[in-house]
């Protein structure tokens, strides 16, 4: 166990080297560059601006320097506002997206899996008909046009919720509603999945055979195995999520990291959208490995190697 | 011909009937799965709408103005209303879906074209160049995909061919994957044996005799691209990141909708309509062609 982490941390580190790497020279591959946006600014301005990001020096040094602030989360000033720092504004934005992401992931799963069960246990019923339509319903609509429609009816519609910001409690719901949906109708289909697989084995009609309230067979000795894929789905929905928030803090302002990562992608914020990517990699990167762990000790079956 | 010929061909009809390929099989398979079907034929009527809507008799001019008219609701004259501009909202959708669909095609082909050489090629080369490729592979899979095209855009110019060619090249991974799963079973087999004693060289070996056979798996997981491109298209165009004004594209069309929705609902919700009914349409069909061809264990998809 112990070696299995180390082992997976020490890949961690090659693996980051790569993706910085490629986003470093990337970035200087690019033609044009942010400051060419301005229009004729003066020689000396052009090499004090040049020197204020470490332009002037050769690209190795750059590099090699790139990769020893980028290890403190340190990627320099944005490019954009001169005056904020790209780690500043990380540690600004990340609590608000991890709040939103967090509901959202936590919706997913209060609802998703009971209605997962549910659908296994009445396999073939209306019940599970219904579920998994609105679960395939779920799926189908971007969040995108899931978003502005919930604004539509909740905010403008009926006044029940605020269409935007994030200040108190009711300006949360519509976000982590639309960031949830889709996660929601996932989980549901593969808690069904899983329960189905596991429910037909010998060990449950055991528990049943000896007289076990179906409820504990059900609680107790399935659900656990029955988790798993939802479990081994927990990465991917994550990063799913980080990505759906983009979309989700843009439609309701929400003054999160995926809002600044646009608006930094838009104004061509080099060292800002370098340093949100690479931060957001390192983040999943952690999160997965935590995942293989939970999974390992979930479902005794599977070793570490 | 002998008696016992004729026999055995007169048997063997009768049993098994005209003789049926993979490819039969799976169409038959494919028709009897009715949503499929239906998915198939909605999405026939999409593509032929979109790609016709430049010849359509009737159809107004996507890009003519009326002012006086400005945002209508659906009319007999406008069947999906107007926008501010008084500019006909069905003739937007359908203009505006050639280039999502043109987007989700091309870069589905690029994702192809990478995905696979690059699969077979680690594939049937194994060893230390194998184990460098895949690895770039795993490297590229730690970082959502959608950071890799939003970085891409950010850097190079904001076109629609730097469009294609980025969204192309971040859905390669899991192709190269399946292929190179396919080509390490598929180089042992004595096909391939043969085609080397009969002095074909590696590169006539992996492209014409392997590759033609992971066949199958290849088209189901294209099938399921084409939407996942789609999608990640108008999400870009969503946040003005894709596809740039005077184009536009479902994508594009959801997000001007989405700023006057207050006043005028419906120039959101058509182009809603039309983005999520394709994107459910290709997936219905995508799993109907992965039963009917039946390929094992196909990877997770992203």
């Amino acid at each position: 166990m112990t070696r299995y982490v180390v082992r997976r941390l020490l890949l961690f580190v090659p693996t980051l080297w790569a993706i910085a790497t490629l986003t470093f020279f990337l970035m200087r591959l690019a033609p044009g560059g942010p400051f060419n946006a301005e229009r004729d600014i003066p020689q000396a301005a052009r090499a004090a601006l040049a020197q204020k990001y470490g332009l002037d020096r050769p690209l190795a040094g750059q590099y090699v320097t790139f990769l020893a602030r980028a290890v403190r989360l340190d990627f320099g000033p944005s490019y954009k506002f001169p005056t904020r720092q790209v780690r500043e504004i990380i540690l600004e934005g990340f609590p608000v997206s991890a709040e939103l992401g967090g509901w959202a992931l936590l919706v997913a799963l209060l609802v998703g899996i009971p209605l997962g069960v549910i659908a296994a246990q009445r396999q073939n019923t209306a019940a599970d008909t219904a579920v998994m339509a609105a679960a395939l319903a779920g799926v189908s609509i971007p969040s995108f046009v899931l978003g502005p429609l919930l604004v539509l009816a909740f905010s403008l519609g009926l006044y029940w919720l605020p269409p935007a910001l994030w200040e108190g409690p009711q300006s949360r719901v519509l976000p982590v509603l639309t960031l949830s949906a889709a996660y929601v109708a996932y989980v549901a289909r593969l808690t069904r999945a899983g329960m189905l697989e596991v429910l037909h084995q010998d060990f449950i009609r055991t528990a049943r055979a000896k007289g076990l309230p179906e409820r504990v067979v059900v609680l107790k000795h399935a659900l656990r195995l029955g988790l798993l894929p939802v479990v081994s789905y927990l990465g991917p929905a994550t990063a799913a999520i980080i990505m759906g928030s983009l979309v989700v803090e843009q439609v309701f302002t929400v003054p999160g990291l995926g809002r600044y990562l646009v608006n930094g992608a838009f104004n061509r914020d080099y060292t800002l959208v370098m340093g949100v990517v690479l931060f957001y990699a390192a983040f999943l990167m952690a999160l997965n490995l935590l995942v293989d762990l939970a999974y390992a000790w979930l479902d005794p079956r599977v070793e570490l190697k | 011909m002998s008696a016992t010929t004729a026999a055995s061909t007169a048997l063997s009809a009768a049993v098994a009937g005209p003789p049926r390929s993979l490819w039969s099989d799976a169409r038959r398979r494919l028709a009897r799965n009715r949503a499929a079907v239906a998915s198939g034929g909605l999405l026939a009527f999409v593509v032929l709408a979109c790609f016709a809507a430049p010849w359509l008799p009737g159809l107004a001019d996507p890009a003519a103005q009326d002012l006086r008219l400005g945002a209508a609701l659906p009319t007999i004259a406008h069947p999906f209303g107007t926008d501010e501009l008084g500019r006909d909202l069905l003739a937007r959708v359908l203009h505006g879906g050639r280039i999502s669909l043109l987007v989700g095609l091309v870069g589905t082909l690029v994702s192809l074209l990478v995905g696979v050489s690059w699969g077979a090629v680690a594939g049937y080369a194994g060893g230390k160049l194998d184990e460098f490729m895949m690895r770039t592979v795993d490297v590229l899979y730690a970082l959502p995909n959608i950071f890799l095209v939003i970085l891409l855009m950010v850097l190079f110019s904001r076109s629609l061919l730097m469009l294609f060619v980025a969204l192309g090249l971040v859905q390669w991974l899991t192709m190269a994957r399946i292929v190179r799963g396919q080509v390490l079973t598929l180089k042992r087999q004595t096909f391939v044996e043969a085609a080397r004693a009969l002095g074909a060289g590696d590169w006539s070996i992996v492209f014409r005799h392997i590759v033609p056979n992971t066949l199958g798996p290849v088209i189901v997981y294209a099938t399921l691209t084409v939407p996942a491109v789609i999608l990640q298209e108008a999400f870009l165009s969503f946040l003005g990141l894709g596809v740039q004004p005077p184009d536009a594209s479902w994508g594009t069309l959801i997000a001007d909708g989405a700023r006057v929705m207050a006043l005028f609902p419906w120039l959101v919700v058509f182009p809603g309509l039309a983005l999520s009914l394709t994107l459910l349409a290709l997936n219905f069909l995508g799993d109907g062609l992965r039963d009917a061809l039946d390929p094992q264990d196909l990877p997770q998809a992203r």
